[in-house]
């Protein structure tokens, strides 16, 4: 397959996937479903530990030095919790790879993207490679890249929906707006959504809940991973304008004639 | 003393320091992190820290999220 590769924050990735680690069955599943979904880059929440320790630790299946971690600042409603969280994160040792959210409803998860920009600019500054997660504004994803993004992530719908790219002119009209990666992050349902935003020229799908809440993870995992590849290699390729009315694919000279 | 850990008030003995803490509450080390009333504890500064009445701490690791 010939293609380049993605990158982020000065690192190459092959895999144009990225996937979540929550709401699967067992952590067992989990490291089977990233497994087959050939995703280098593996998102993560960044919450307290249950007290007293030494339970078990999602790292314990998440092999850090496999995958590159992303961790995000879900559930945070300000810039300042979100910058906090990936002080946190770092400190943690989990990199400067971040996914940041500054959710502004709780029963939409639309981003509050005043607070999102501000805490762009901010980590950006302070060393992080901040992929925000924001809504199919391409205004909001040119001021996002000003702010030293280095990509941006515009919902296909809302997270956790399952509903699919819903605005694919607006998710355009974002890739000519920027010129860093655009990731399709949350909304994706199936296999064909993911592919349908890779059509449409993104750089790479981040998803969770599509693979984690299938009837089997396992499988799902599998044909995002090829369905990426599918969107890709079409977008590549360049497809056919589309027409109205038929045209013929066998010649119009040459048929028989059976006339007596 | 009493100090907030995760949201849950402990009775802990005067001067601890968050090194101690984490022993105490057997955290597992690699890929944790405390921050201390908002502030981020280095994890070099761990055994030099010393809690006080009325800290908030939160000891955080990766969970399961996307």
């Amino acid at each position: 397959m010939y293609d380049t590769s993605l990158w982020l924050g000065g690192k190459e990735f092959k895999s144009r996937l990225i996937v979540g680690t929550g709401k699967y069955p067992s952590f067992e599943n989990m490291r089977e479903a990233i497994e087959a979904s050939g995703a280098e880059i593996v998102t993560v929440a960044v919450r307290r530990v249950s007290l007293p320790g030494q339970g078990e630790s999602l790292l314990d299946y998440v092999d850090p030095k496999k995958y590159t971690l992303l961790p995000n600042t879900a559930g945070c409603y300000t810039a300042d919790e979100a910058i906090r969280t990936c002080y946190l994160a770092r400190e943690a040792g989990l990199g400067t790879l971040v996914k940041l959210e500054v959710i502004g409803d709780s029963r939409t998860l639309f981003p509050d993207v005043l607070g999102l920009l501000e805490a762009t600019r901010t980590l950006s500054r302070e060393g992080f490679t901040v992929l925000p997660y924001t809504n199919d504004d391409p205004v909001m994803a040119k001021k996002l890249e000003d702010a030293g993004a280095a990509a941006v992530m515009p919902l296909g719908a809302p997270i956790g929906s399952g509903l699919g790219i819903r605005n694919p002119y607006n998710i355009k009209l974002i890739l000519e707006a920027v010129t860093v990666p655009v990731l399709v992050d949350a909304g994706v349902g199936t296999a064909s959504d993911a592919a349908i935003a890779m059509e449409l020229g993104c750089d790479g799908v981040l998803m969770n809940t599509a693979i984690a809440s299938a009837k089997d993870p396992v499988a799902m995992a599998t044909a995002m991973r090829l369905a990426i590849e599918a969107g890709r290699l079409a977008f590549k390729a360049g497809r056919m304008g589309k027409k109205l009315y038929a045209t013929a694919s066998s010649p119009l000279e040459g048929v028989p004639e059976w006339t007596s | 003393m009493t100090v907030t850990v995760n949201g849950k008030p402990m009775e802990l003995p005067e001067g601890l320091s968050v090194e101690d803490l984490l022993a105490r509450l057997k955290i597992r080390r690699e890929f944790t992190a405390v921050a201390l009333n908002r502030e981020v504890t280095q994890r070099a500064r761990y055994a030099e820290t010393r809690l006080a009445e009325g800290d908030k701490v939160e000891i955080v690791h990766p969970m399961g999220g996307g």
